[in-house]
């Protein structure tokens, strides 16, 4: 187990100094940000000392390496663009993705579970079939494009629900600043946590229609209805306790395609969260920004692969962590 | 949608009502975020207008850019080189401290040695030294006449010298950046004090009552919401979640116009939309022959060419089309009613012959191939604009290519992406607003001969040079009376744009102003949006 | 899995005997059990039909700055343009017609799904049977690539690479196949492991014909359903993701729209009244998704042998 974490801890740092690097020299390559952060009427002294100031004018290694060093010691830079440090920019933020994530995360699950499950234990039903199509349906629409609709149709034809950005209502539970305690809260985070949900809605519900219909046809399942157990509880005890399974550790994983997917709906949403900053970030070649996001995902990633394994190997004892190594 | 109506469906939908919005608040929907609190850290439109309401210049800009008294209540030289200034007295900071001349001795020290930022304010403090006559008094001299001295003083803000700051007291005073924009440090006389900033989300201001300045207060609280997506901007003003937007853009106007629910406010701005043509090379990488094939001769070097070119803009079809409507064709670097405007130049007409006979004159009568480059998220319709002009120019004998690409990688390539950090393309499109609200800044920057050493030409992507051009500007630039200045930048502009088409102006901006029914703004010519001028209808 | 194990002596035997029953018939009549799939196929069908000829059909060329005025922008679907062609669609805010924006905007999406498919594919199979075919090192090394790179959402990968590649059609192609290829690496790993242990492969190796010989004639016929599933997925995927990149601005240049590009330029209309510039251009996006999807979906379930009854 100790050999398995270190091992895989390896790995993500080998990662996030190949990701760095790349970024680093892809930012460097790509442009100045000098040029659309320094005023127009700046003359050439000025804008050669802020490019100085910056430390743009140093040869790319020295810049990549001053980094590493400020890096190793929890430091990963300032932000061109707001002279802050980039972690505290993206921590300041990292809620409020966290949260749109999470109930959208709950949207799927709540939602798909009982679609897929519908659709799996009677596949051959109009209904099921629906499902089955509307899950396509789901997987193919592009996000940003169903953002735009339901801004158009629930903000500003309907005037249900508010256009854009998050709830100025607040509070902070457990040292986790949230607005789901309020109804504006709620009422702001609907359509994004939607339209972000769409996706991995499809994605559960084929899931559980999978796992459904590979139980259904298992002896133990019949055996529980043989016993002249009610349907319903076969369903709900038998049958999902074996959807879960998968469901939940995949889901373990696409917790962080959630987080990194709400690019898109916090762009259109404008939703104070990583995926807007990181959006302006590449917008301003805030190269710091952009390096601290990825790290800060990659760890999110690493920490949720390494979850879901040890969950794994809990759920299902088949799988010993050992196994997991190639 | 009503405000109202929303709020009452949420409730339904939510079994609560959330807080009722009272009628002495204002929300306003803005595109851009500043990228600080402290008021010398960058030099930047979204900062300039921000920053504002907490911090007081000196000299303020009324709408139209005309100067109107700040913290200074009098200027006036006492000498060529010295200008005494008389500050306002029984000004409080919002700490409840007294403004004193000592805060703008601490304050432009603070900004002339800003280390750190992104483009200080150093343009505008270089060369002055100032020194205090009496606690209300002070007097800034320069070491050769300086007629531009209360354009400067708009841009620089006063803070407290009593602000305290986490950094090393070596650098900036011992006040960062972060203390700012925590509020720590954020004490000026302003109109509105600063109560938070939430990154990426809103900044809020309260009414500061112990104000004694000209600026207006009409709300008790502002919130400024940071909307960069312009249909959600639109949708939230429509939908009701914001007061006020800025930057409204061109294609909803006519649609906005016709709510009855809402209001619209339209000023033109001090930004010009141009082209820059490349003057300075014998070969243009982006010139072709008709076919596509190289070509050993830059014609844009031909001040005939270049005026040919001017003559194929049909500037009136991009106005009603692409900027519908919103939008005055420009034929020099200001709209009417600023400083420094040529009465000579007006907008060249759309003469497709004229322009042939010249470019025969020439010698390039059978035209040449043109790749033309430009930025797709600058400036109002920016990618279109030149998309159009593409079109013109190809419908009448110069096949044209256009590439646009993001602001990021587009003016890096654009002011020295080609070889030994030259400007890498041939035509480009961008566009020059006037910080100082005459036509010196963009005579200076975007047509002087470029020298780095005197800082001359900086924007100058064509390197337009005429050494006549370069002399009448120097002596507009030490010449006090306001007369005789405003002659020579006229002359300057007649050579640079009527004789030599250094550049190609399109047209001025004009921006829109969205409010609901019952407000309206002051739209300014500098693009600010600030609460100081919006205006409750009764 | 074996259902279309040999494509090419199906397609023979039908032209051959009409008759009799080849696991091609068979996989057709097992396809035709679902009319909504039926219905996908025949528009993906139409639908390339159309990228195909695309110059040929198109009323105008969108690109040609001759022809197009800026006077003709946006114009009401059905409105006519200056030289006289009906703007069946309407025109976009540069006067270009929208049918034929579409019409070329299909075939930048398709073109760039496709082809990035094709790429990863090429790439993501070699060195899935290389990791198969020689296992040890070769294969503990790039399946851990694969491993860490699947780790990560394909939009966050293409976009940090577009970020730092910049814009252009060869870069988003560049970044589609490096969020790609690692699927098919996979994919096909997990059937060759299977199939290398069968006896063909044994006997073809044991008559020592050389590994390429027997990597690509015997080992990679035979792992081409879950390939071709995997194909139709990911082809949708790549339409889908270049369409969000560049609605993100990281995409493609704006000279070159594809679909996605033109739902984005269309953004900007999209309060306006001027609904149809962003419209027409999502319900193409959206049909063509939606029919490569329903294809996928079926091939999945007729080529997997695990739910064939």
């Amino acid at each position: 187990m100790t050999v398995f974490i270190i091992r895989r801890l390896m790995q993500a740092i080998l990662v996030v100094l190949v990701m760095s690097f790349l970024v680093f020299a892809g930012v460097f390559v790509v442009g100045d940000p000098t040029q659309i952060l320094v005023a127009d009427d700046a003359d050439q002294a000025e804008r050669a000392r802020v490019i100085a100031d910056l430390g743009l004018d140093r040869p790319f290694h020295e810049q990549y390496l001053k980094f590493l060093g400020g890096a190793l010691s929890g430091n990963l830079g300032e932000s061109f663009r707001f002279n802050e440090p980039a972690l505290g920019l993206i921590l300041e933020r990292l809620p409020a993705t966290l949260e749109l994530a999470v109930v959208a995360l709950a949207i799927a699950v709540l939602f798909g579970i009982p679609l897929g499950t519908w659709a799996g234990l009677r596949p051959d039903s109009i209904v099921s079939k629906t499902i089955m199509t509307g899950s396509i349906l789901g997987f193919s629409l592009p996000t940003f494009w169903v953002g735009i609709m339901m801004i158009l149709l629930f903000a500003v034809v309907l005037g249900w629900l508010p256009s854009t950005g998050r709830s100025d209502e607040i509070t902070t539970v457990l040292g986790f600043p949230t607005t789901l305690l309020s109804a504006d809260g709620w009422s702001h985070i609907l359509l994004p946590a939607v339209n972000l949900a769409l996706f991995k809605l499809s994605l559960v519900t084929r899931l559980a229609r999978a796992g459904a219909r590979e139980v259904v046809h298992q002896d133990y399942i019949k055996f529980a209805r043989a016993k002249g157990l009610s349907e319903s509880r076969v369903i709900l005890v038998h049958v999902m306790k074996n959807i879960l399974i998968p469901v939940v550790t995949v889901l373990g994983l696409e917790f962080g395609g959630l987080v990194a997917f709400s690019v898109v709906t916090e762009t259109v949403f404008a939703w104070p969260g990583i995926g807007k900053l990181l959006i302006e970030s590449i917008g301003f070649l805030d190269r710091p920004v952009i390096v601290a996001y990825l790290m800060i995902i990659v760890l999110i990633f690493v920490f949720l692969n390494l979850m879901v394994d040890i969950a794994y190997s809990f759920l299902d004892p088949r799988v010993r962590l050992q196994d997991m190594k190639s | 949608m009503t405000m109202l109506h929303r709020l009452g469906a949420v409730a339904i939908a939510f079994g609560a009502l959330t807080t009722p919005v009272l009628a002495e608040d204002i929300t306003i929907g803005i595109a851009a975020e500043p990228s600080s609190m402290d008021p010398y850290f960058h030099n930047l439109g979204p900062n300039n207008s921000m920053i504002g309401h907490t911090f007081e210049r000196l000299i303020e800009f009324d709408s139209n850019q005309q100067l109107m008294p700040g913290l200074a209540t009098e200027w006036k030289p006492v000498s060529d080189t010295v200008w005494e200034l008389k500050l306002r007295k029984g000004t409080k900071f919002h700490d409840g401290s007294d403004f004193t001349a000592d805060d703008v001795l601490f304050s432009f020290e603070r900004a002339d040695q800003y280390t750190g930022g992104n483009s200080s304010f150093r343009t505008y403090t270089k060369g002055k030294t100032v020194t205090k006559v009496d606690d209300h008094t002070i007097r800034i001299s320069t070491a050769a006449p300086y007629p531009l001295m209360p354009n400067d003083l708009t841009t620089v803000m006063i803070m407290s010298s009593d602000a305290k700051g986490t950094g090393e007291a070596a650098k900036n005073k011992g006040i960062e950046a972060k203390d700012f924009n925590d509020g720590t440090a954020a004490i000026g006389t302003g109109p509105y004090t600063f109560v938070e900033w939430k990154k990426g989300e809103s900044i809020v201001f309260a009414k500061n009552e112990a104000y004694n300045g000209n600026l207006h207060q009409p709300f008790d609280k502002v919130t400024f919401k940071f909307i960069p997506a312009a249909p959600a901007r639109v949708a939230a003003l429509i939908a009701g979640d914001v007061d006020m937007i800025d930057n409204v853009p061109t294609v909803d106007i006519a649609r906005l116009k016709k709510d009855s629910k809402l209001n619209l406010s339209q000023g033109v701005s001090n930004r010009v939309i141009y082209l820059h043509m490349d003057q300075f090379r014998d070969q243009s990488p982006f010139v072709t022959t008709v076919d596509g094939q190289p070509l050993d001769k830059n014609p844009l070097k031909d001040a005939k060419v270049r005026k040919a070119l001017s003559l194929l803009i049909n500037r009136k079809a991009i106005v009603d089309r692409v900027m519908e409507g919103v939008a005055i064709p420009a034929g020099q670097l200001l709209p009417d009613g600023f400083f420094g405007r040529s009465p000579n130049l007006t907008a060249d007409p759309y003469d497709p012959k004229g322009a042939k006979s010249l470019l025969a004159e020439a010698g390039w009568g059978k035209g040449f191939g043109l790749t033309v480059h430009g930025p797709n998220d600058r400036y109002i319709n920016d990618a279109k604009i030149l998309e159009a002009v593409g079109q013109m120019f190809t419908a009448n004998g110069i096949p044209t290519k256009v590439e646009t690409m993001t602001k990021n990688v587009f003016f890096s390539r654009a002011s020295k992406g080609g070889p030994d950090n030259t400007p890498e393309f041939s035509l480009i499109l961008v566009g020059w607003g006037s910080g100082t609200g005459e036509a010196s800044s963009p005579l200076k920057s975007l047509l002087a001969t470029h020298d780095p050493k005197k800082g001359w030409g900086a924007s100058n992507r064509g390197r337009h040079s005429s050494p006549e051009m370069d002399a009448l500007l120097a002596e507009a630039l030490s010449t006090v009376d306001d007369k005789r200045r405003g002659e020579l930048l006229a002359e300057a502009t007649d050579i640079g744009i009527g004789g030599d088409q250094g550049i190609i102006p399109l047209h001025y901006q004009v921006n829109t102003w969205a409010t609901r029914k019952g407000l309206a703004y002051n739209a300014r010519t500098d693009e600010r949006t600030v609460a100081y001028d919006v205006i409750v209808e009764k | 899995m074996t259902a279309i194990q040999d494509d090419r002596s199906g397609a023979v035997a039908v032209s051959a005997d009409a008759g009799v029953e080849t696991p091609f018939r068979r996989f057709l009549s097992d396809y035709r059990e679902s009319p909504v799939a039926v219905v996908g196929a025949v528009t993906v069908g139409v639908i390339a039909l159309i990228a195909l000829l695309g110059p040929w059909i198109a009323p105008t060329d969108p690109y040609d700055l001759a022809t197009v005025s800026i006077l003709d922008s946006r114009l009401e679907p059905g409105e006519a343009m200056m030289s006289g062609t009906t703007a069946w669609l309407g025109t976009d805010g540069l006067g270009r017609d929208m049918l034929s924006a579409m019409i070329y905007g299909l075939r930048i999406s398709l073109g760039v799904g496709i082809g990035s498919g094709l790429i990863a594919m090429l790439i993501g199979c070699s060195l899935g049977l290389v990791a198969a075919y020689y296992g040890g090192r070769a294969d503990t090394l790039i399946m851990r690539v694969v491993d860490i790179q699947l780790s990560f959402p394909a939009i966050l990968v293409a976009l940090i690479l577009l970020a730092v590649l910049g814009k252009g059609i060869d870069k988003i192609i560049v970044s589609l196949v490096v969020v790609q290829w690692a699927y098919y690496a996979r994919t096909i790993r997990g059937s060759a492991l299977v199939e290398r242990r069968k006896e063909y492969v044994e006997a073809a190796a044991s008559l020592a014909l050389g590994d390429r010989r027997v990597l690509f004639r015997h080992l990679l016929p035979n792992c081409m359903a879950p390939i071709i599933v995997v194909v139709t997925v990911q082809t949708a995927h790549a339409i889908s993701l270049e369409a969000t990149l560049s609605f993100l601005g990281l995409g493609l240049p704006q000279t070159e729209p594809s679909l996605g590009l033109l739902i984005s330029n269309g953004f900007e209309y999209i309060m306006s009244g001027s609904y149809w510039i962003s419209t027409f251009p999502g319900i193409a996006l959206l049909v063509t998704i939606v029919s490569i999807n329903l294809v996928g979906d079926r091939l999945r379930d007729v080529l997997n042998p695990r739910l064939q009854k």
